[in-house]
């Protein structure tokens, strides 16, 4: 056993790498959830943001024309999520699953002549005396834009949920859209435009894996992560906080037990493979014991004629 | 692809209706554990398939899945493709191994295929390729290569055929570099590019200038090229589009002939249960090329390795040997026997950590 191979300042910056995307996709969803719709198309959301942000980066040598481009691609799919269930009334659950089918799908078919190719390195920040800071500097200082867009994301979202009135009239559609819709606050339409932001985000966090933390792309290659932002959710019963508590968490259990299998430590691996879910549950499980429970209008339809 | 697939059984239906089709074709599936556009093992099995269609044409039907799940979805998958008229199926991970015999014993009359495993059954046929013997190839070059003495290597699961590649690479490292030291990082997952590349990044970051990878996708790959002065091979797919650096070699299954001969045997009537396990000589296991970042004379030993093992005068496995704890293995001049490496279970002496179990 080597302990001395691991370096805690690296790890801490390879942590917040690790837990961007995830994130970032947690967050959208959480907004679109607080709205009462449930989207389980973020991993399709977030495969075509990876593909779409690489192959705009790659065309046009431009990362954050790329970002914007895989926020773009996964606001347009969660168009179809929203011709369903707001227009057509389908269920939630269902055009979920079968938005992910689609992204997954139409991804591999996007992406083949991607596969192989290297996109141009995203800048990391550099601010002169910050970035050379001891231990701080590495952590803080010294990564792309987008681990910070993510912090941000998570304020703005938190702010606006609590503090202002639209955050309040999205909450309000969400526990109960009849009463919102009586009030005369058009559910509909503010739900579009929730389950549009979520769908950005979701892009944002795939396009994150394919041109940052791999940075290539692969068919199918968010491998299960969109997954994890939608627990993520729930297990930080909807509080944008604790959502970059949970990811912060489960990415930096993930980088910690990789490093310490690489040292050489005699707990079994196993334990340490299952550790990143385990952890991030129990003590996400233990922080909601507050009795905060879900939107109450959560997956159901709605339509103003009934 | 799939549209391809579900057209071609489109038309397939409507020939058959019009009874414009003369024979029934020979039905084959393919069960994979990636995307076929994975760059690695499960594309390598997907050229195998479509060797299948060249050589065959229109006498054959190929259907595959994509991306399934290991143990009992795979069950499901499986007795689909039987339900829907498949004639051979192959299995392509080892996780299908106790799945593709429960459904063999369902539907006696389709022949299964299942890579990489060990039970066999009268429908049951195994097939693996000797990827030790080219382990043993990129441990040579990867000895000479690592200047810190470090080589990471990312194992998925910890069962005989990975351990037998980490065997096969350690001692041919050792040999040519004593001071050698394997870090073996366990990503419990044959295809996530995420968790490949987040172990690749630990393992440089730990000071490895070599790594080895027996996962499916080019993550790892990308990862050490981002890090620079790391080197890495190519894993079941040559992989070329990362060369000549960071990748400076690979090993290439070749699956094709393999696939080909199988179901040619399905339509003469003529198969059986067998075990297949070929190695680099009949050109299951292909070495690819060495770059030249590699120098000169590292490439000539290599070949020359590699064109040992071919010709039978070498064989990866030979005495002296112990194993992890101490414990003799082979002794001088003796060589392993397949059963044991079948069910290879342990490291061999000077490997640290323990195998998860």
């Amino acid at each position: 056993m080597d302990l001395s191979a691991i370096n805690p300042v690296q790890l801490i910056a390879f942590l917040m790498v690790a837990a961007t995307p995830v994130l970032l996709a947690a967050i959208g969803e959480l907004v679109v959830e607080k709205s009462g719709v449930l989207n389980l198309g973020v991993e399709g959301m977030m495969i075509t943001g990876a593909i779409a942000g690489f192959a705009a980066t790659v065309e046009t040598g431009s990362p954050t024309i790329g970002f914007i481009a895989a926020a773009v691609a996964g606001a347009l799919l969660s168009c179809l999520f929203v011709v369903l269930t707001q227009f057509a009334l389908a269920n939630q659950v269902a055009s979920g699953l079968a938005l992910t089918l689609f992204g997954l799908g139409l991804s591999a078919l996007l992406g083949q002549s991607y596969v192989g190719v290297k996109p141009p390195a995203t800048a990391k920040i550099d601010i002169p005396v910050l970035t050379d800071l001891p231990v701080i500097g590495p952590i803080l200082f010294n990564h792309d834009l987008m681990v910070y867009f993510g912090i941000a994301l998570v304020a703005a979202t938190w702010a606006v949920l609590k503090y202002s009135r639209a955050g309040l009239v999205l909450r309000a559609v969400g526990e109960s859209h009849d009463a919102a819709h009586a009030l005369g606050y058009k559910v509909v339409r503010i739900r579009i435009l929730a389950i549009l932001f979520g769908g950005a985000c979701a892009g944002l966090g795939g396009a994150y894996i394919s041109l940052i933390r791999v940075p290539q792309w692969t068919e199918g290659m968010t491998a299960g992560i969109g997954w994890i932002a939608l627990a993520l959710v729930v297990f930080a019963s909807w509080k944008p906080w604790r959502a970059l508590l949970g990811a912060y968490l489960f990415g930096g259990v993930t980088v910690v037990q990789l490093n310490l299998q690489a040292a050489g430590v005699a707990i079994p691996v196993e334990y340490l493979a299952m550790s990143p879910y385990l952890i991030t549950i129990v003590v996400l499980v233990i922080l909601s014991a507050d009795k905060s429970s879900a939107p109450a209008a959560l997956g159901r339809a709605f339509h103003a004629s009934r | 692809m799939k549209l391809n697939t579900l057209l071609a059984s489109a038309a397939m239906a409507l020939g058959l209706a019009t009874g414009a089709m003369a024979d029934d074709p020979t039905k084959v599936g393919f069960v994979y554990v990636g995307p076929v556009g994975d760059g690695g093992w499960t594309y390598e099995h997907d050229q195998g398939r479509k060797a299948v269609e060249a050589a065959f044409g229109d006498k054959v039907e190929t259907v595959f899945v994509e991306s399934v799940a290991e143990g009992p979805d795979s069950e499901r998958v499986m007795t689909q493709m039987a339900l829907e008229g498949a004639d051979l199926i192959f299995t392509t991970s080892f996780g299908y191994m106790d799945p593709t015999i429960n459904v063999a014993k369902k539907f006696p009359n389709v022949k299964f295929e299942h890579a990489t495993g060990y039970k066999r059954a009268d429908n049951v046929s195994t097939y693996s390729a000797r990827f030790y013997e080219g382990r043993a190839v990129q441990g040579t070059i990867a000895g000479h290569m690592t200047e810190s003495n470090v080589i990471g290597y990312i194992g998925s699961f910890p069962i005989p055929e990975v351990i037998r590649g980490i065997n096969a690479a350690y001692i041919h490292a050792k040999k040519v570099n004593p001071d050698v030291e394997f870090k073996i990082v366990w990503a419990f997952t044959w295809f996530d590019p995420a968790k490949e590349a987040d172990a690749a990044k630990v393992l440089i970051e730990q000071g490895a200038d070599v790594i080895l990878q027996h996962t499916d996708s080019t993550a790892p790959q990308a990862a050490a090229q981002a890090a620079g002065n790391v080197v890495t091979f190519g894993q079941a797919s040559d992989m070329a589009e990362y060369g000549p650096f960071p990748r400076v070699s690979s090993i290439i299954d070749n699956w094709a002939p393999y696939y080909v001969a199988r179901t040619k045997a399905v339509m003469d009537g003529t198969w059986s249960s067998v075990d297949t396990w070929d190695g680099i000589a009949p050109g299951m296991v292909g070495i690819g090329e060495i770059s030249d970042a590699v120098p000169a004379e590292v490439k000539a030993e290599a070949l020359a390795l590699k064109d040992a093992i071919a010709a039978g005068e070498y064989f990866p496995f030979t005495g002296p040997l112990k194993k992890q704890d101490g414990s003799d293995w082979l002794a001088e001049g003796e060589t392993a026997d397949d059963g044991t490496l079948a069910g290879m279970n342990f490291f061999v002496e000077g490997l640290t950590g323990d195998i998860p179990q």
